[in-house]
């Protein structure tokens, strides 16, 4: 009984934050031509009201795709003609044919939030509580406020009611799909995650530990018997559920090439704008843009990324498990984030959600993961005039998972799950004992360095030979913290496998 | 301070004004300066205060301290503002760090969340009602209820001076404390009836008057100043005095009621149609009837600091609803000291619940923006829920007790029966929930609240026993 009152206090906790960010600017408020994000939602709404379903992707006189053209899959579009037509019952002005551009009031400032807050509420909030509940070998207590520092982690809430997106109805219906997957109901997981891919594309960092997992269940059941099925069945729910989506698009080659055109921009080049990505951290020292063609971008790009993802992706194929799965989505996502082509710093939001999954587990490096990844949009957020919310989220973020988990005192080799590595290494170098302690300094490290970057960030003025100096100087800092974190994340799952069989061994 | 760029409420704009009016002006116009409507009208400590204030402004923001600039508001201006009460909030902290030394109660369980200090400090800290005057609104009740909490402290334990001395200065900041001044005066004269002269104690506030009044004494009489401070003819009555016995209006025929005159903006004038109006003498007449039972039982029967502290719960609630010119904010007086004695009893804290929630209720048209109708419903939400549960699990065993008592309702203060007259009552309750087994907690819970609610009423009216402390 007392826990359902405790989980109801983190819910309302967790809402109250995310309205009173939203209370603040949001992207591009009172810039035009262009504004931002939030006009963009605006738009998609207003194209997917007044347009039939053929026009939605394509360039036309009504729809100008440089203004802001839907680039997302179908099932954001269905969700903006949703929102569309509660705006037409309360106000048609905010979404009328070429008139409404531009519309910026309080009114519709309240509506776009509440449908923010009414999508969070029904999808992502309810998986993180279901989540938390479904943990096993934990106490009531640690299940609570695991939920407590999921639902405050700042990136989401200041990109969802703040920059103003909707990550958490897509991180919503994949963490759907990993509470689905891991509990052993793994048609529903599919079809969740498959809603997931349809409604941002992005999501398909998520995808390999996903067919990985499912195929070593598979494989587990036996590829003649029940594997099989099993395989069949995922399979034609895969396929249903995307025909259900792209129904309308499926009419006409023409129509699906265009949205996939405008899906995977792959003409937009390695990089846009400053993002803690290898690419953009390279191009400080050396400009590839300017060095290689495009082509030879696209398939480097893809090679380093899938040589960085593969050892883990077939750890999980042999052996499938609930926490190599966790954990392997963080190694994919990562990898992706980092190699990958186009990436905005916004992705970084698909990493935090399944380092967030794993905070019970290894609660000092996911705080400290979840910190670098909100710093890492500094630069995003400081546009959008958010220092305020964002310093006070992540100062209540960092109280929260400090008095929940006690994460200082959770810095043995133990408890990082790095025992079993240490004790391989120790094999060959008999003197490394000190790992923990190495780690805890580079954590005072990097976290003084967020602290003065973010200082010299708000109070300096970048010299004028090199004005975009500091926002560089972030992604440089986050992507050698990235780095760091993708090293040790595979580290754990390659060597978490063997320290089980040694067990089983011992046993 | 993700409300920093929340709507604000008039009290932002009559602060700045204040700052102003300490800064750009000498002493002997603060009381008179009249560009903006808001005048000065707290007494001289607050001023001062916000004189000090007025020197950390100047550096966010040099133009608000300009009288002239009427509705004068920046970022900046905002920013400081709301600093400034979170700062001043600092003693709020530290009286309830004090307040929870000096509670006792029973240490049910050993996790921390579950010890009354711990209660007590989120109940107090996170109260709704602070919360949404101070930090939305706009006003600096945190560090004044401090004061007044810090106060209680040093009664509790026993340093009289300091306590008298922290009051004395408290009424000085803000006159609305006046409301629970008798419970101090009975309390404390009947501490040191005998032992001490009286003198001793008394010369703790003409001192404090002094000082604060001095400089405007000297420049000015000081009859005016009071008639300026304490308002007493221009302003409006009581709402809630109009709510008790206004019921009767609904049955009036609208089209015969003539238009009440009113005087234009916030502050109105009403002249009852059908009721006489009410003076205020009259109001001061019925308050000081709704205080003597409280302040009898104080001098005749008294009960340590917890009787005090009920006292001074029981004054401001009867100033708060006979009072002339109150606030619905003065709700507070109540709450706060209340939620004291709602870790220590059972019985209190069911009183507690039922206090805090209409309470805090009664706060909601403070805020009436749409973008804040979430903010305070999910915030009272979050209070109301917390305080039940944690004050559910605090008293975990009174509520057993109750469901195994069946048919003989048994009183948890003092273990006595309650007159024969509720036997039957109780009885009928309980058989309504169900007559095997223990019945549903949540419709228990309820049943319990009601019948202590109605037995606490009871008890006053009867005058009972006295309670063991």
């Amino acid at each position: 009984m007392e826990k359902w009152y405790l989980m109801t206090i983190v819910v309302l906790i967790g809402l109250t934050v995310r309205w009173t960010v939203s209370l603040n600017s949001y992207s591009g408020a009172g810039k035009p031509p262009m504004f931002g994000d939030y006009e963009a939602q605006r738009h998609w709404q207003e194209i997917t009201f007044n347009l039939p379903v053929k026009q939605w992707y394509f360039n036309s006189s009504d729809n100008n795709l440089q203004y802001w053209g839907l680039d997302y899959p179908p099932l954001t579009a269905y969700h903006s003609l949703l929102c569309a037509y509660v705006a037409k019952f309360i106000n048609p002005d905010w979404i009328a044919l070429h008139t409404s551009r531009g519309y910026e009031s309080q009114a519709h400032k309240l509506f776009m939030r509440s449908t923010v807050l009414i999508a969070d509420l029904l999808i992502y909030i309810p998986a993180v509580v279901l989540y938390c509940c479904c943990l096993k070998e934990i106490s009531t207590k640690k299940k609570i406020a695991n939920a407590l520092c999921i639902l405050l982690y700042p990136g989401l809430i200041l990109i969802d009611y703040g920059h103003f997106q909707y990550n958490s109805v897509s991180l919503g219906f994949a963490l759907w799909g990993v509470l689905g997957v891991s509990c052993d109901w793994d048609l529903l997981g599919s079809l969740a995650f498959c809603l997931a891919i349809n409604y941002k594309q992005m999501e398909l960092y998520h995808s390999l530990p996903f067919f990985c997992f499912l195929l070593g269940k598979c494989f587990k059941k036996g590829l003649k018997g029940k594997g099989f099925v099993l395989l069949v069945k995922l399979a034609c729910t895969v396929v249903a559920s995307f025909i259900l989506c792209w129904l309308p698009f499926f009419t006409e080659r023409e129509q699906t090439l265009q949205v996939l055109r405008r899906l995977f921009p792959v003409d937009r080049g390695l990089f846009e704008d400053k993002v803690a990505n290898i690419w953009c951290s390279f191009s400080v020292l050396l400009k590839i843009k300017d060095i290689l063609p495009r082509h030879i971008q696209l398939i480097m790009s893809f090679c380093v990324t899938f040589l960085s993802l593969l050892p883990a992706c077939i750890k999980l194929t042999l052996q499938p498990s609930s926490k190599g799965f966790k954990f392997t989505l963080v190694s994919c996502a990562l990898s992706f984030f980092l190699f990958s082509f186009q990436v905005h710093e916004k992705s970084i939001l698909l990493v935090s959600l399944p380092v967030c999954l794993v905070l019970s587990d290894i609660p000092f490096m996911s705080t400290w993961f979840l910190l670098v990844s909100t710093f890492s949009m500094l630069p995003l957020l400081l546009k959008d005039e958010l220092l305020m919310p964002s310093v006070a989220t992540t100062m209540a973020f960092f109280i929260a998972c400090v008095t929940s988990f006690s994460i200082f005192e959770k810095t043995s080799e133990e408890e990082l799950q790095l025992k079993s590595f240490s004790i391989s290494v120790r094999k060959y170098l008999p003197c490394f004992t000190f790992l923990s302690r190495i780690i805890q300094y580079l954590f005072l490290i990097s976290v003084i360095t967020m602290v003065l970057l973010t200082l010299m960030t708000v109070t300096l003025d970048p010299p004028q030979k090199l004005p975009d100096l500091f926002s560089l100087l972030v992604c440089f800092v986050s992507c050698l913290n990235f780095l760091f974190f993708l090293v040790y994340f595979n580290i754990i799952i390659m060597w978490d496998s063997k320290n089980g069989r040694n067990q089983k061994k011992i046993s | 301070t993700g409300n920093w760029r929340s709507l604000h409420s008039t009290d932002f704009e009559v602060h700045r004004n204040w700052l102003a009016i300490t800064h750009s002006l000498p002493i002997s116009q603060w009381y008179y300066e009249a560009t903006s409507e808001w005048t000065l009208d707290y007494p001289p400590f607050f001023a001062w205060f916000e004189y000090i204030l007025s020197h950390v402004a100047k550096y966010f923001d040099q133009e608000m301290l300009n009288v002239h600039n009427v509705n004068y508001s920046s970022s900046r201006t905002l920013l400081f503002q709301r600093f400034s009460v979170i700062f001043t909030d600092a003693l709020f902290v530290y009286a309830v760090h004090e307040c929870c030394k000096c509670i006792g109660g029973k240490e049910v369980g050993k996790e921390l969340t579950e010890k009354p200090k711990f209660i007590l400090s989120v109940l107090l800290l996170w109260n709704f009602g602070l919360l949404i005057v101070d930090h939305i609104h706009f006003q600096y009740n945190g560090f004044l209820f401090g004061l007044m909490l810090l106060s209680i402290a040093r009664l509790f334990q026993k340093r009289h001076m300091e306590g008298a001395f922290l009051f004395a200065v408290l009424l000085h900041f803000k006159h609305i404390y006046l409301y629970v001044a008798p419970a101090y005066g009975v309390y404390l004269l009947y501490q040191y009836q005998g032992l001490w002269s009286q003198t001793n104690l008394s010369s703790v506030l003409p001192p404090i008057s002094c000082v604060a009044l001095g400089r405007l004494l000297h420049l000015s009489t000081s009859g005016e100043l009071i008639v300026n401070m304490w308002y007493l003819s221009d302003k409006n009555n009581t709402k809630y005095l109009f709510t008790l016995i206004g019921l009767k209006l609904k049955f009036l025929d609208p089209n015969k009621i003539p238009k009440a005159s009113m005087t234009s903006g916030l502050v109105q004038q009403f002249q009852h149609t059908v009721l006489p109006s009410v003076t205020p003498l009259a109001t001061l007449i019925c308050t000081l009837i709704a205080i003597l039972p409280s302040i009898f039982c104080l001098w005749f029967k008294p009960q340590g600091p917890r009787g005090f502290l009920r006292c001074l719960i029981l004054c401001a609630l009867s100033s708060f609803m006979f009072g002339w010119h109150v606030h619905e904010k003065a709700i507070l007086l109540a709450i706060l000291p209340m939620s004291l004695l709602s870790v220590g009893k059972a019985g209190d804290a069911s009183v507690f619940l039922i206090l805090t929630t209409t309470g805090h209720y009664s706060l909601f048209p403070l805020l009436f923006t749409a973008p804040e109708l979430p903010i305070k419903i999910l915030l009272m939400l979050l209070f109301t829920i917390y305080s039940i549960s944690s004050l559910k699990t605090l008293f975990r065993w009174s509520f057993t007790l109750v469901t195994q008592a069946g048919v003989q309702w048994c009183d948890l203060h003092s273990l006595q029966l309650l007159p024969t007259g509720f036997k039957q009552f109780s009885s009928l309750s309980f058989s309504s929930s169900g007559i095997t087994g223990t019945p549903s907690p949540l419709l228990v819970n309820f049943v319990f609240l009601v019948e202590t609610g109605f037995s606490m009423l009871v008890r006053l009216v009867l005058n009972s026993q006295p309670q063991v402390i």
